[in-house]
């Protein structure tokens, strides 16, 4: 196994940073195509592999195209013991989809994710950047028009 | 400008807003304020002051901690103290624009506390509030006081004067200080912050790194996204006075993706850092040069272990390596590096500008200074809280947190996140410090409390912890990835009545191997919320294995919902408001739970008449209930003649 970064030099590992170079490309076009995947490779010189396996690490990486507004509940502890579970089901019925699909016309993805530290109003969602908090299932539909 | 005019600048400016012939507004607009609406409340006050015609100072600050009765507002008005008012709506907001702004009448109803110089009748002083009084505020010190988009407001209040003081230090006295103060790390360990600075300083190169650990994910842990929205400055000044002792010449702060707010409210600081000179080349016009950058992490638990988080930064994935080498010796790139924790930072700017010795000052023997906990679950006031080491979890729980929820019972408090342990109510009296957790099992950890009442199943809770930990591991090491893989299918089983005696010595075997086995603390530390319920609340496993009995009524394979024949009405309400269409009845016939299409989520319990209180919910018995819907019986009659030969056919 190599050590951190040994034998690199932090100017050039900068511009290489395939993290923020993953990051960037998932803001223009909404997820990583294998095909921005191969052209990353390609271009930094390293295997498709190697750059899968950064994206596919990341929760916030998506290798599948996402929708327009991105809704992520919280699964953890603390939401769970204040009913998360009747907001996913909330959520399910509102959108029709389950969490890791995305709705037909592209208007929502619909994921679960670890706390967003808004555990002081649990449970919680995160719609794209925007937290919502104290949430009932009657709640969702209203939250969820705002979202076109 | 020198920073003695940068200074004399903010200070007027301050004093000129707190010494305003207007009227001045704040609101809690931090993220927990505004999932609670207070972004609204800017236009609705500003629309009606409009309306009277009444020119105003309307600002933001960050959170205060009492996120549970948020949004809050706060008015003063001109020679007058701040008032709070809490649950603040829309409707609200323009009540008390009508009332105190315009007709001068503070509401001492609807107020919660006022600070500042003065008094109003019928309102208490803020920070005697039970939530507050026994707090002592010192990396939040600035929180949800000053606007933390205006760094002169930071600089008013001795920001940067800790800076200041440094560069007219020698480094290794300003690492002498942090040592003396005792503060330890506030990410989760506690180890000797002044110490570690000393490793990395002591360590030879030239181009050495400093970290600013943003990675908060504990489930129930939201102290640094409130520190970074409501005082950027203060985490900001502390890095810089790290780097300087340590010789460090660039640093990064690597923040979770979830706080997009925060990350906003960082990138604005630097910009006005670089602004100051307070970045960049000959800081304050000192030999100390230093460059500050933000890196965005991307959602992966593990990535707020040091070394996983530096392979992040590094553009890799986020995995952990085995120490040694530390970061002090190898960190990132291959140089030394230190890694502090956000609420970490802020104590140091805090201790370079009022001294270590005042800092020693508070806390225990063992464990100096503050620390700050987040409190979440089944306790009324949710919120952030700063308090002396030592104080007892009876003093923060019931004190500051008020107790638990509907007249319900406490049954524990879940310190340290999923590295932590479950404590129960014979330890309430136990005053909290970094030893005192680890003896009773559980850790000090970043600082989530998560409390638990009676209906929470502690197997349950325990389990909820490893599906955690099999979701972020990394998967790089096997006892880590497979072992707690095991556990969790262990306490699936139990939880859902397939548990057997020997199941909780094999739990306890795996917990030794995993701690002992994996590479790092994730792994390492993932046991302890199995230990610390096996340790305290053992009857409860027994209950499950051997009687398949929930105690808590929680674990819904071991769970049965009945209607009562004899206190059934016959009124259908269950029935309409069941989602799962397991209830059969009709018009006056007793209502009867078909148990193969319960789905136990507990709506007929909820919806059932309490003048009627037929639905009962119970693990381990068998209620007899008629096999199919009958005519109820008149109400008058006793239990007597409920149909004993209508036992449910199930066998
Ligand atoms: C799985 C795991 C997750 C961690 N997450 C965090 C975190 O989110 N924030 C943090 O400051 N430290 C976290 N730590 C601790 C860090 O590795 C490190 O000890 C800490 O940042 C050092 O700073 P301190 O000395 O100021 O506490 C984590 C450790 C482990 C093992
Ligand atoms: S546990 Fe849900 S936001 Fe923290």
């Amino acid at each position: 196994m190599s050590k951190i970064g040994e034998g690199t030099n932090p100017q050039s590992q900068e511009k290489r940073d395939l993290l923020v170079l993953l990051e960037r490309a998932q803001s223009r076009s909404g997820y990583l195509s294998k095909r921005t995947i191969a052209e990353l490779a390609e271009s930094l010189g390293l295997s498709i592999g190697e750059v899968y396996g950064v994206a596919s690490f990341y929760s916030f990486l998506s290798i599948k195209p996402q929708g327009r507004n991105v809704i992520r509940i919280c699964k953890s502890l603390p939401c769970y013991l204040k009913n998360a579970q009747t907001i996913i089901e909330g959520v399910r019925k509102e959108i029709g989809i389950n969490p890791g699909e995305t709705t037909a016309d592209g208007r929502f993805s619909f994921e679960l994710t670890n706390c967003i530290g808004a555990c002081d109003k649990a449970p919680a969602m995160m719609v794209n950047d925007d937290v919502h908090g104290d949430l009932t299932p009657k709640k969702i539909s209203k939250i969820l028009q705002a979202y076109k | 400008m020198s920073f003695d005019e940068i200074r004399s600048r903010a200070v007027s400016e301050w004093e000129a807003l707190e010494g305003s012939d207007k009227t001045r507004i704040f609101i809690g607009a931090a993220t927990c304020g505004r999932a609670a609406g207070a972004m609204a409340l800017f236009d609705v006050i500003q629309k009606k002051l409009a309306e009277h015609n009444v020119e105003a100072i309307v600002g933001q600050v960050g959170c205060i901690g009492l996120c549970y009765i948020e949004p809050l507002i706060s008015i003063a008005k001109p020679g007058r103290p701040h008032i709070y008012y809490s649950d603040v709506t829309p409707e609200l907001a323009a009540q008390l624009i009508e009332d105190y702004v315009i007709n001068d009448n503070p509401r001492p109803d609807l107020a919660l506390g006022s600070t500042g110089e003065g008094e109003i009748e019928g309102i208490p002083r803020l920070f005697d509030l039970p939530m507050l009084k026994p707090q002592v505020r010192i990396a939040l010190r600035n929180c949800g006081i000053i606007d933390p988009e205006n760094i002169n407001n930071y600089i008013a209040r001795d920001g940067y004067s800790g800076l200041v003081k440094a560069l007219g230090m020698k480094p290794e006295d300003v690492g002498e200080e942090v040592k003396k103060s005792g503060l330890g790390g506030r990410g989760g360990a506690g180890f000797p912050t002044g110490l570690k600075w000393e490793f990395c300083r002591k360590s030879p190169g030239n181009i050495k790194y400093v970290i600013c650990n943003a990675d908060e994910g504990d489930p129930g842990a939201f102290m640094d996204r409130s520190l970074l929205e409501g005082d950027p400055h203060a985490v900001l000044e502390g890095i810089l006075i790290g780097a300087y002792s340590i010789g460090a010449g660039e640093g990064y702060i690597y923040i979770r993706a979830e706080y997009p707010l925060a990350i906003e409210r960082l990138k604005l600081a630097i910009s006005q850092m670089e602004e100051y000179g307070l970045l960049g080349n000959n800081i304050l016009g000192s030999d100390f040069s230093f460059k500050l950058s933000i890196k965005q992490g991307a959602g992966a638990f593990v990535c707020g272990e040091e070394t996983a988080l530096m392979a992040s930064i590094e553009g890799q994935r986020g995995m952990p390596r085995p120490r040694p080498p530390f970061p002090a010796q190898s960190g990132l790139w291959g140089k030394p590096t230190n890694i502090n924790n956000v609420e970490t930072w802020s104590s140091v700017s805090a201790i370079l500008q009022r001294g270590a010795d005042w800092y020693s000052g508070y806390g225990t023997e063992a464990s100096k200074g503050t620390k700050t906990f987040a409190l979440a679950g089944k306790i009324v006031r949710t919120g952030l809280i700063e308090v002396p080491l030592g104080i007892t979890l009876e003093e923060i729980i019931f004190g500051i947190g008020g107790g638990i929820p509907d007249g319900k019972r406490f049954k524990a408090v879940q310190t340290g996140g999923p590295s932590g342990g479950c404590l129960p109510e014979s330890l309430l009296n136990l005053p909290v410090d970094y030893k005192t957790l680890a003896q009773a099992g559980s850790i000090m950890g970043s600082g989530g409390m998560v409390v638990m009442d009676e209906e929470t199943c502690m197997v349950d809770v325990a389990r909820y912890f490893l599906t955690f930990t099999q979701d972020e591991s990394c998967g790089k090491c096997v006892p880590c990835r497979l072992g707690t893989k095991q556990m969790l299918d262990i306490l699936n089983d139990i939880t859902q009545g397939k548990g057997k005696p020997e199941d909780i010595d094999l739990l306890q075997g795996l917990s030794k191997q995993i701690n002992a086995g994996s590479l790092c603390g994730l792994g390492q530390t993932a046991p302890n919320p199995v230990l610390t319920t096996l340790r305290y609340f053992g009857d409860e496993y027994e209950a499950h294995i051997k009687e398949k009995r929930c105690p808590a009524l929680a674990c819904t394979d071991l769970i049965t919902f009945y209607i009562l024949p004899d206190k059934c009405q016959g009124c259908g309400i269950c029935l309409r408001k069941c989602p799962s269409e397991a209830i059969l009845g009709d018009k006056r016939l007793v209502h009867i739970v078909d148990q193969d299409k319960c789905s136990k989520c507990g709506t007929c319990l909820d919806v059932c008449p309490a003048k009627f209180g037929a639905v009962v919910k119970v693990s381990g018995e068998e209620i007899a209930v008629p096999s199919e819907p009958i005519p109820i019986t008149p109400a008058k009659k006793g239990t007597e003649d409920s149909p004993e030969s209508s036992v449910s056919d199930e066998t």
